[in-house]
């Protein structure tokens, strides 16, 4: 995994509350046994005019005008700005592997459905919440028609813009993990000891749990 | 000793560690797999030349892709067969127990599990799929996962987690005659927001959740994710040992007395402390029909849809108008008065034997609208299928006009052939209304099985109770 330790990219303000996986990479999508090549579907239904479908050149697919990804404003924009519960529903990694593949390396929001925070950290994605009253500020600021600019560092946990100075909170091992770039499974499996104690004092306790059938 | 929740409990049980950050090494006990999100996490495997930690523990089975007619055909969407042929080579590869397509054992993967008694009270039990949550009904702890975790628990049997905080959700009284577990959990997340669950684990508790079924506790927590909860769990009864003894996979004969005894723990004690605490009324609740673009909004039989002025959040208003678009409804109409073009029986929430006998007892006898185009019923797996066949009941859908199916997700969200045209009205007995969800440009209602089918005979939705 990619390592983050500090970010500036424009911010790209999406103003809906519940967005849903499923809006983030339709489940057309899903089909591919790949982790890549997500990004130009991301925001498939709302992104282009017409119904997409794997396999189609999306170059050449009408472009919704009206939709916020398609403001010449945010074009490169590596932050996105949302609102509450943003990623809720299906816990396809589908959506944090688009979102990176399309270039969005941090999501700021006031909330986050769990699954999909969860994944974002697991493809150097860091996700961020904040109040909704700074949420709020944050999104007049990027409406405004020079596109906002933040420096997100993750070792000092702040946010840095013209007239931004903010704190973030982030899980000490996610930060930790995230700033290193660490295989989750690689830490685990320095740990094989302890699971291989677990698992003798479990199965006296259960042994039904390890039993083949 | 203090008193814990049965969260507690479960926790505890399955802690392998902490590390100097405070973040648990959770030990996984069941990890159910399908073709959609584990491909990617298999050839993670592969390229770090890791290998399975615990063979046994997995089970697979194809659910998404697969297509409800014509089996002997294969499947047909050259993308589809692809992923639900590299599932069947994955799993051959890794030694994994799969079901494919020819077996009768083949279904939705929160289906299949607790039918062989894979899932297990007491268990930690996991799925590239949110709505592993379904399996909290056996007092196991039970959530989805992504792709990346997917390979983690492969690889090392474990996941990192930090522990959520515990919420109690008591439904006290008896729900009335018409009202489902399905109508339960949809007001329980009207009350409580898609988010109102988010960074918890919820409890389900009180006179109307025990005097559901093991089918009925399924579908309440299944729905669980779309309150934002990690999981749902119910304590272990009666019911529970009920339905669980005797399954291919559950504790054999001379291990069952000492498997019941340590399930007898698994409940919350008295004086146990949640960081949060809902009560319902179950007597105060109608059946539901959600009208909106998320599980939230959703109201009773006899109501109207909202105003859009009755918000006194903006954001929540901005969400109401734009749904009201997509959904191609007016304000203030009658839920009675919405017609429908489709009507979907099926999903990992509502498509047991229970869900499909509610379904049938409402049409015998009776015709489907011709005003509704499709009336699509699909069980939630083979063995469903088959006792389904057995009691009678496809031939009471196929005699009311239903298309009675071959088992697998379908059009709960339409990545097989089965779906919705731009437009399309439909009433479905799945678990989410988001935009696009059942096809682009189709508009989900969520309802409970009986309220489905009492749709498709009148064309538009109905008062069960008073039909």
């Amino acid at each position: 995994m990619k390592a983050y330790t500090q970010h500036t990219g424009i911010v790209m303000p999406l103003d809906r509350a519940n967005v849903d996986t499923d809006a983030i990479i339709p489940k057309q999508f899903l089909k591919s046994i790949k982790r890549s090549g997500f990004g130009p579907n991301l925001f498939d239904e709302w992104r282009y005019l017409d119904q997409g479908e794997p396999g189609m050149d999306n170059r050449k697919r009408p472009l919704n005008p009206d939709f916020v990804l398609n403001d010449a404003r945010y074009q490169g924009a590596s932050i996105l700005l949302a609102r509450e519960n943003f990623g809720c529903g299906s816990s396809r990694e589908h959506a944090p592997w688009a979102l990176e593949d399309y270039g969005f390396h941090t999501i700021i929001a006031s909330s986050f459905a769990d699954i999909f925070y969860n994944n974002c950290f697991k493809n150097g994605i860091l996700p961020i919440v904040l109040e909704e009253k700074i949420i709020e500020n944050l999104f007049d600021l990027s409406a405004a028609e020079q596109a906002l600019q933040l420096t997100i560092d993750l070792a000092t946990q702040s946010i840095k813009g013209a007239s931004i100075l903010l704190d973030f909170e982030v899980e000490a091992h996610r930060k930790h993990n995230l700033m290193n770039g660490l295989d989750d499974i690689g830490l685990t499996l320095q740990c094989a000891e302890d699971i291989r104690q677990y698992e003798m004092r479990r199965k006296n306790a259960a042994p039904w749990l390890f039993r083949s059938v | 000793m203090a008193a814990k929740t049965l969260y507690d409990k479960l926790w505890e049980q399955h802690l392998v560690r902490e590390d100097e950050h405070g973040a648990g090494l959770l030990y996984i006990d069941r990890h159910l797999i399908h073709e959609v999100t584990s491909p990617q996490a298999f050839e993670g495997l592969r390229i770090a030349g890791r290998k399975l930690w615990r063979t046994e523990t997995n089970l697979a089975t194809p659910d998404h892709n697969v297509p409800t007619v014509d089996r002997h055909l294969g499947i047909a969407d050259p993308v589809s067969r692809l992923q639900v042929e590299t599932l069947a080579k994955n799993c051959a590869d890794f030694s994994i127990t799969e079901f494919d397509m020819s077996d009768a054992r083949q279904g939705i993967v929160h289906v299949v599990g607790p039918e062989e008694g894979a899932t297990l009270p007491g268990m930690t039990v996991v799925c590239g799929d949110s709505h592993t949550s379904t399996h909290g009904a056996f007092g196991a702890l039970a959530f989805g996962i992504g792709t990346s975790e997917v390979e983690h628990v492969m690889a090392t049997q474990c996941l990192i987690q930090k522990k959520s905080r515990s919420m109690l959700v008591h439904v006290d009284g008896k729900a009335g005659e018409g009202v489902t577990a399905k109508d339960i959990v949809l007001a329980i997340i009207g009350k409580m927001g898609t988010a109102g669950g988010t960074g918890y684990v919820i409890e389900f508790a009180g006179e109307a959740i025990r005097n559901l079924s093991m089918e009925g506790r399924m579908t309440l927590c299944n729905m669980t994710i779309e309150a934002g909860a990690r999981a749902g769990i119910v304590a272990v009864d009666e019911k529970t040992l009920d339905y669980v003894k005797g399954r291919p996979f559950a504790p054999p004969e001379n291990l069952w007395s000492q498997a019941v005894s340590a399930w007898s723990d698994l409940h919350s004690d008295e004086g146990a402390v949640f960081d949060k605490i809902i009560h319902l009324d179950a007597t105060q609740i109608e059946p539901q029909v959600t009208w909106g673009t998320s599980p939230e909004m959703v109201v009773g039989i006899r109501d109207r849809l909202p105003e859009a002025g009755s918000y006194s959040d903006p954001v929540k208003e901005n969400g109401a108008i734009n749904a009201f678009k997509y959904m191609g409804l007016d304000q203030g109409v009658k839920v009675t008065d919405i017609l429908l073009d489709k009507v979907f029986i099926g999903s990992c929430t509502n498509s047991r034997i229970e869900d499909l006998r509610a379904a049938a007892a409402v049409i015998k006898g009776r015709k489907k609208s011709p005003s509704v185009k499709l009336a699509l019923v699909v069980p939630g797996s083979g063995l469903v299928k088959q006792q389904a066949e057995e009691e009678g009941l496809d031939k009471i859908f196929t005699a009311a006009g239903f298309e009675w199916r071959e088992p697998g997700c379908s059009m709960c969200l339409a990545m097989n052939a089965d779906r919705l045209q731009a437009g399309e009205r439909c009433a479905s007995t799945s678990n989410r209304n988001f935009e696009g969800r059942q096809g682009p440009g189709g508009r989900t209602h969520l309802v409970s099985p009986a309220m489905a089918a009492a749709a498709a005979i009148a064309g538009h939705f109905v008062d069960i109770r008073e039909f």
